[in-house]
């Protein structure tokens, strides 16, 4: 018994990173209607500078946690301001392409700076396991479901109660229309990139408490399952993108605890390939007509 | 339409064409068997050549159809492994020890319709739910498709247990059939058979699924046939190319066909326009000689190769051809008309 809850806190834990980071794809393709590929690679370059931060500078945990997500913060906008907004007239697909760019520039713009090997980040959240009835949950595993359901929270709170959050709703609901009412599309849609790298950064720092490596790749992975998250949850749902996320995290854990670890990121797409076929607006999406 | 302007009549244009690409391939075969190019040199050209498959086939799904599938690689993947196999399994590999390639000539044809069958099945299989969807969720389903296929290629001799793929360790020694000859045939037929389908009413009405997918319904275009159509003969040259990429390098690896390369080509499609067939071949030739040509700025390539594809969106988001493509017979007319004009009595004297 104490097995199967270790492995379902194992899949929560894995499944609220995967959830922090599908909350970044659905809230820019709710926006702007565009994959932003390189959201994965904005969680690599925020565990770089965690690293960064650690080991070259000595900052003390804390700090470093939060100039990381502040870099991931950063970056997004800029990403967004550099790259997406020349294109927002463009066709869809030069803007995915675009992001496509961005995404392999970033992978291997850092490899060509620190190198493909993997680079090693001092343990950043210490304490002893927790047990619960019989059952011993580790301390990061804990503190990573705990901070990332704050964060969902306070995602919540910002985008259903504050003036910026409406605004950001009613763009992805007619970006035209939104206009029309006085609404600052480029604050908007910064904001939005502002709020989902900001996330990428906090999963960035929580992954590194339990895999405490960070290599020029790991967001691409890592982002590839946290997008069949968002669209196994509906993409452009916030609430959709939080269960897709701990769903993909459960059966990702259920997968390895029977053995069949090595097929792991083949049952993770087949989910993919399953809900886009059955129901490809996901379990929360909109059904969207189309228009002539 | 000015009636001045003198065509070349049909037959002579096609004996134009063929004179010159009979003179380019052999040129570059005699060059290569006398020595002039070296080893080295040939086998970047015939690394080219596999590319230019590869890119002109992508073509069609992005550039032709105006899809974005990023599983291409799988499709590769699936062409290398099933010539591979089967390659292996024929007397093949004693024919090139001896350098009697020619008698292998059979085999050789089998092989790649083989591989090229192999991979067009799974391009319908994928084609037919993923073509249900548009844009990005192709993409991404495509991508996840490609995935699929590299876990599987990996894993599937462990729980099959046979010894098939031989999984990550690789599948080796392939015998190496991918001479320039070989290559420069099969780039010459993948790009005329592209070529004639692109100019006839399918490819008609494939274009016209691109420019605007609801008006070519209504005018009774069965699009998801067409579009399918367009999917499978992508993945049935991407089939080929990668029985020969099996045959150039001999050994594969499942991760040789991950996301990257499927990426790769994407880059050579996008740089030289999507739907432009010369900008497919110059990008593709271009993109595979310049890394050899700058050895010692190799860490760079992936970092230049991806800063060029966002500048190229940003600048010029139709790709440097556009959708312009060459045609011989066009630019000859031209010099032609301009060389000899016809006589001017006919236009009366007035300007027109």
């Amino acid at each position: 018994m104490s097995i199967v809850i270790n492995q379902l806190v194992n899949g929560l834990q894995s499944g609220s990173i995967y959830a922090l980071v599908a909350l970044g794809y659905s809230m820019v393709y709710g926006i702007i209607l565009l994959l932003n590929f390189a959201h994965g690679d904005i969680i690599m370059v925020g565990a770089y500078a965690a690293w960064m931060c650690m080991v070259n500078f000595q900052c003390h945990p804390i700090v470093s946690m939060i100039i990381a997500i502040v870099t991931s913060m950063v970056l997004g906008v800029v990403i967004e301001k550099v790259a997406y907004t020349p294109l927002r007239s463009a066709p869809r697909l030069s803007l995915l392409i675009t992001a496509i760019g961005i995404s392999f520039l970033l992978e291997n713009g850092f490899q060509l700076i620190f190198g493909a090997g993997a680079k090693t980040v001092p343990s950043m959240i210490t304490g002893s396991d927790i047990v619960l009835g019989g059952v011993h949950l580790s301390f990061p595993a804990v503190v990573t479901i705990v901070v990332s359901l704050i964060a969902m929270g306070v995602l919540t709170f910002l985008v259903q109660k504050t003036r910026l959050g409406k605004a950001m709703r009613a763009v992805s609901e007619d970006m035209g229309a939104a206009q029309l009412m006085g609404i600052s599309l480029n604050k908007t849609i910064s904001f939005t990139f502002a709020m989902g790298s900001a996330l990428a950064g906090i999963a960035s720092v929580l992954y590194l408490c339990s895999y405490p490596q960070a290599t020029p790749t790991m967001g691409s992975m890592l982002g590839l399952k946290a997008f069949v998250a968002a669209v196994l949850g509906g993409i452009g749902s916030i609430p959709g993108a939080m269960i897709g996320g701990f769903l993909i995290g459960i059966v990702e854990a259920l997968v390895s605890a029977v053995g069949l670890t090595v097929w792991r990121d083949g049952v993770v797409f087949a989910i993919l390939i399953v809900v886009l076929l059955v129901k490809p607006t996901g379990i929360l999406g909109k059904p969207v007509q189309e228009k002539v | 339409m000015n009636t001045n302007y003198r065509q070349i009549p049909m037959p002579v244009r096609y004996g134009i064409n063929t004179v010159l690409l009979l003179v380019l391939c052999g040129g570059l075969v005699a060059l290569s068997a006398a020595g002039v190019l070296s080893n080295y040199y040939t086998s970047v050209l015939v690394l080219a050549g596999i590319n230019i498959i590869l890119t002109v086939s992508l073509n069609v799904a992005t550039g032709y159809l105006g899809q974005l599938p990023l599983g291409h690689a799988g499709f590769m993947a699936v062409g290398a492994y099933a010539g591979g196999i089967f390659m292996k399994a024929t007397p093949l590999a004693d024919l090139v020890r001896k350098g009697n390639l020619v008698e292998g000539i059979p085999y050789i044809v089998v092989a790649l319709i083989l591989s090229g069958v192999v991979a067009a099945i799974f391009g319908i299989i994928i084609g037919v739910p993923a073509l249900r969807l548009k844009g990005d969720y192709l993409a991404i389903i495509t991508l996840g498709f490609g995935e699929i296929i590299r876990v599987v290629l990996t894993n599937i001799d462990s729980v099959l247990g046979f010894e098939l793929t031989y999984g990550a360790s690789g599948l080796k020694r392939i015998p190496m059939i991918s001479t320039l000859a070989v290559i420069l045939v099969c780039v010459v037929l993948t790009c005329l058979v592209i070529h004639m389908i692109m100019k006839s009413r399918h490819g008609r009405a494939i274009l016209s699924i691109r420019e605007n997918e609801i008006a070519a319904e209504s005018c009774g275009i069965n699009t998801t046939y067409y579009k399918v159509m367009a999917f499978t003969l992508s993945a049935f040259f991407a089939g080929i190319a990668g029985c020969l990429y099996a045959g150039y390098l001999g050994s594969l690896y499942p991760n040789t066909f991950g996301f990257m390369k499927s990426i790769e080509i994407l880059v050579m499609v996008v740089l030289g326009g999507m739907g432009s067939m010369l900008g497919s071949i110059l990008s593709a030739t271009i993109l595979t000689i310049l890394p050899q040509a700058l050895q010692e700025f190799s860490d760079y390539r992936m970092v230049v190769y991806s800063l060029v594809l966002i500048l190229v969106m940003i600048f010029r988001p139709k790709g440097l051809m556009g959708t312009y493509d060459f045609s011989m017979s066009r630019l000859l007319e031209t010099i032609w008309n301009k060389l000899s004009p016809a006589d001017t009595n006919r236009k009366g004297g007035q300007p027109s």
